[in-house]
């Protein structure tokens, strides 16, 4: 296992390396470019050129790329041109946000479409099947931004929930770890934790559309298939109760492609956080992403993309190890 | 001891008559803070901002979010009426200048203290004028984007900044005195004075937490500990904390402030999104917000909130680039002039742009002082736009009119609607439209401001400051890639208007310039809309700023 995981972790290198190159070849490709962000409406042709000369940005992109590389060693990402800030405190103080999103829509999404994909393929072409297969339709079809209109329009309101934020302004919550329900639990602030529980329902449910739709789909086609497998036929034919059959053979290796599934949706939350932290101003990576592309916020960019990257190939990793423990066979591989 | 003892009746009475005491007492001070102009039974307010503040020094900053709370904290020299672009005194009670307007005399208030309890003195003014004036490093200079602009240099120009500067020295007379002294006359002079840049800041509190320190490193700057934490001003509020990760300003009433604020705190909370700020504003989770969609003005009065209209400080034009694919055809005059008369402009007033805008018949809005409705004016007319066409032998020509996408200005809340509308009129004075859509950021300024690449565009501006030379300069005051054009008698008027002393002289200058303008039409003035800004029922006192320039001293939230 240990130099399966080194092994892996050495394989990331050259992936995050080429993946920086491609990051920073595509943003200094964007048209615009930060010192046109920067100045905002008074930009003139230059204004623009100036700045662009004190930002080294009219240099030879390589000599911008080493300088980055370089810096990026030593930890030191930049000041985001937005909030003139140090780009790596604000990941930390953001990432919470995303991760207690993230969790929570993907929690709706395996509560429910794990039990979902099951029902539908016991109870393949009846009614409940089709129903399952209409909605999970509709769940991957919908834009999550339009879906978080939707629901800010019309359901915050009559359901009496937040539609804005992490957290009712002037509520003068303890922060510690910047987990809004850890920090309420730890420090007994019982209003704290409900208030952040009600701010994250909509957003979470929003962003839990796509994974939802995708995980019910996925179990539904993983359990139809292992239920015509010889195994099962043989466990049945060997006396075992349904409730055994199901629940060691049936779920056991139904599973296995869900979870791979359920790694890759949680490397691509992070796209759908965009949205719904956008929409649903929900401070969080996805929130200083959209604010940074809409900015030209190199520094900002850079390293949020690549954190995003880091943690897909973190995650991939974890699925890799997950499938060792779901199903033994791998690990002998 | 025993003498001391108190019945049980008289303990009683004197408890009774302390209460009493304290009741009346309490009920004095009350009173007199209700007589005050400030005295913090204001209540919170919530405000939705659009975006994140850069920093909270203000010299280093161009950008309308940050403005609107270094507003609260900082007082400048003079400020602008409520509700007006007009003059009136601030920190200083009165100003004038000598010697051609080389010399700017300021006589200061009295007795008032920065938040950290400093003087603001005419020593203090000056230290910040040299501040300025002295700023070192090409990251520190390359921010100051206004004193830049306005002062034209630095005591020593490094990176790219460059020019004679305008400064020459600043003398504190005596405490409540302070004269400036200029290299050459600014036409700019005294209306820039209230530009939000130009704050008062406390020199001990700079000094303190090294605000003179801009760094960079890479493609990014990193300000000083005063710049983020600790901006020290007079202004009704004091800076209280930035919470990055709720995204909220919060700033506290500052009781030693000349113009103190009836909210006992303000807060600033930063909502991206202009949906999402309505959704906020309905759910009561903040109490008023800025750059509300025109669209929505009905449908939020409905629900009771109060859309409050500001006074024009914008234009929106037609740019027309006689160096671009048409030159030829676009330097003659009368084909501008028939794309004027060809646009139905009162009709697209009225119908695209929010109540209170109105057709623009020059470059300057009309609350500039240099406005003048002495000028040629293109009412619509299509038979006449057609007539100059052929004359002109530009019949049926192909035009490329750039307008850009992805954005949303106060002059144009809606490009694509606004070129729709511009485009249809011309197509039917027989010209054919070649339409260019590119994303604001993404292309389209660079497009058209560098490159030149169209013969048609839209473009617009809001000013900075009460002087026509922020608009006509800004757009004609020298050869653009925007306009193509090349008319030095037009460029040395504007220099001149420029130059000219303040008061009427400098507003004549100016009046000159528009006919002038109005007469070579290097463009076409289309509207002055109106931007809005929103405030819930409870909120009582708010004054819309045509600069956006609201002060919220005034303000209380019940």
């Amino acid at each position: 296992m240990l130099r399966f995981l080194v092994r892996r972790l050495l394989q990331a290198i050259p992936t995050l390396l080429i993946l920086s190159i491609l990051v920073f070849a595509w943003l200094r490709s964007l048209p615009g470019g930060p010192a046109a962000a920067l100045l905002g409406d008074k930009a003139t042709p230059e204004k623009i050129a100036d700045l662009n000369h004190v930002l080294g940005l009219d240099q030879p992109i390589i000599l911008q790329y080493f300088g980055f590389l370089g810096r990026a060693f030593t930890g030191d990402f930049g000041n985001s041109l937005v909030s003139t800030q140090p780009v790596m405190g604000e990941i930390t103080t953001f990432l919470p946000a995303t991760i207690e999103l993230g969790f929570t829509a993907m929690l709706i999404a395996c509560v429910v479409g794990i039990p979902a994909g099951y029902l539908s393929a016991r109870y393949r072409g009846g009614p409940v099947d089709n129903g399952v297969i209409l909605l999970s339709l509709i769940g991957v079809a919908v834009p999550v931004f339009f879906l978080g209109y939707m629901m800010q329009d019309l359901l915050a309101s009559p359901l009496g929930l937040p539609s804005q934020g992490r957290q009712t302004t002037g509520l003068d919550a303890t922060a510690i770890t910047n987990f809004a329900i850890l920090d309420g639990i730890m420090t007994s602030e019982w209003d704290a934790v409900w208030d952040a529980i009600r701010h994250l329902i909509l957003p979470a449910f929003a962003l839990a559309t796509i994974p939802l739709a995708v995980i019910t789909r996925i179990t539904r086609a993983s359990v139809l298939e292992v239920l015509n497998e010889d195994f099962i036929r043989t466990a049945n034919s060997k006396g075992l109760t349904q409730q055994v059959v199901r629940r060691r053979h049936v779920l056991r290796n139904g599973l296995l492609p869900v979870v791979t599934t359920i790694g890759l949706q949680t490397g691509a939350l992070l796209g759908g956080a965009v949205l719904t932290e956008r929409v649903f101003n929900f401070r969080g990576l996805g929130f200083l992403l959209a604010e940074g592309i809409e900015r030209r916020d190199y520094p900002r960019l850079q390293a949020l993309l690549l954190f995003g990257a880091v943690v897909y190939v973190l995650v991939n990793m974890l699925v890799d190890i997950s499938y060792g423990i779901i199903d033994p066979r791998v690990r002998v591989r | 001891m025993q003498q001391l003892r108190l019945t049980r009746t008289r303990r009683v009475a004197l408890i009774g008559l302390a209460g009493a005491l304290a009741v009346s007492l309490s009920a004095c001070a009350e009173s007199k803070r209700e007589e005050g102009a400030g005295g913090g039974t204001g209540g919170t307010m919530i405000f939705g901002a659009a975006g994140n503040p850069k920093l909270f020094d203000p010299a280093f900053n161009d950008e309308g979010e940050t403005f609107r709370i270094t507003r609260q904290i900082f007082d400048t020299l003079i400020q602008n009426k409520p509700g007006t672009a007009d003059l009136e005194p601030s920190l200083a009670e009165k100003w004038e200048s000598s010697n051609e307007g080389k010399t700017w005399t300021f006589s200061l208030k009295t007795g008032v203290k920065f938040s950290d309890g400093t003087a603001m003195d005419a020593t203090a003014v000056c230290a910040n004028f040299d501040r300025w004036f002295n700023m070192k490093g090409a990251a520190a200079q390359s921010q100051m984007i206004y004193y830049g602009d306005v002062f034209e240099g630095f005591a020593k120009n490094e990176g790219d900044a460059a020019g004679d500067p305008v400064y020459k020295s600043c003398e504190a007379k005596d405490p409540a005195t302070a004269v400036l002294n200029l290299n050459k006359a600014k036409g700019a002079f005294p209306a820039a004075f209230t530009l939000p840049s130009f704050a008062i800041q406390s020199p001990t509190a700079i000094k303190q937490y090294n605000g003179d320190t801009v760094t960079q490193s890479g493609d990014s700057f990193t300000y000083s500990e005063y710049a983020n934490k600790h901006p020290v001003g007079t202004g009704p509020f004091k800076f209280d904390s930035w919470d990055q990760g709720k995204g909220e300003i919060t700033l506290v009433r500052n009781d030693s402030s000349p113009s103190p604020a009836k909210l006992d705190k303000l807060i600033f909370k930063v909502i991206p999104d202009e949906n999402a700020r309505k959704q906020a504003l309905k759910a009561g989770d903040i109490n008023g917000y800025d750059y509300p969609n025109p669209a929505d003005y009905g449908l939020l009065r409905n629900d009771g909130e109060q859309v409050l209209i500001r006074p024009s400080f914008n234009v929106l034009y037609l740019g027309i680039n006689q160096s671009g694919p048409n030159a030829a055809k676009l330097k003659d005059p009368r084909v501008r002039q028939a794309l004027a008369y060809g646009i139905n402009r009162e009709q697209f007033v009225k119908s695209k742009l929010a109540e209170g805008s109105e057709v623009a018949s020059e470059f300057v809005p009309k609350v500039i002082s240099g406005y003048t409705d002495d000028v040629t004016k293109y009412p619509y007319d299509q038979q006449k736009a057609k007539d100059l066409l052929k004359a002109a032998g530009a019949e049926g020509m192909t035009l490329k009119f750039y307008y850009p996408t992805e954005v949303s200005r106060p002059y144009m809340p809606n490009p694509a609607d606004t070129f729709t509308a511009i485009s249809e009129d011309l197509k039917k004075i027989g010209i054919t439209i070649e339409a260019h859509a590119e994303p604001w950021n993404g292309g389209y300024k660079d497009d058209v401001q560098k490159f030149g690449k169209q013969d048609l565009h839209l473009l617009g501006w809001t000013g900075d400051y009460n002087d026509a030379g922020n608009f006509v300069g800004t757009f004609f005051g020298r050869e653009k890639k925007e306009f193509g054009f090349n008319n030095p008698e037009l460029f040395s008027a504007l220099a001149a208007a420029d130059a000219s002393p303040a008061g009427d002289a400098h507003a004549k200058a100016y009046q000159e310039v528009n006919k002038k303008i109005m007469d070579f039409l290097p463009a076409v003035p289309i509207a002055y809309p109106t931007p809005a800004i929103v405030v819930g029922p409870k909120v009582k006192g708010l004054v819309a700023s045509p600069l956006t320039d609201e002060r919220f001293n005034t303000v209380t939230v019940s």
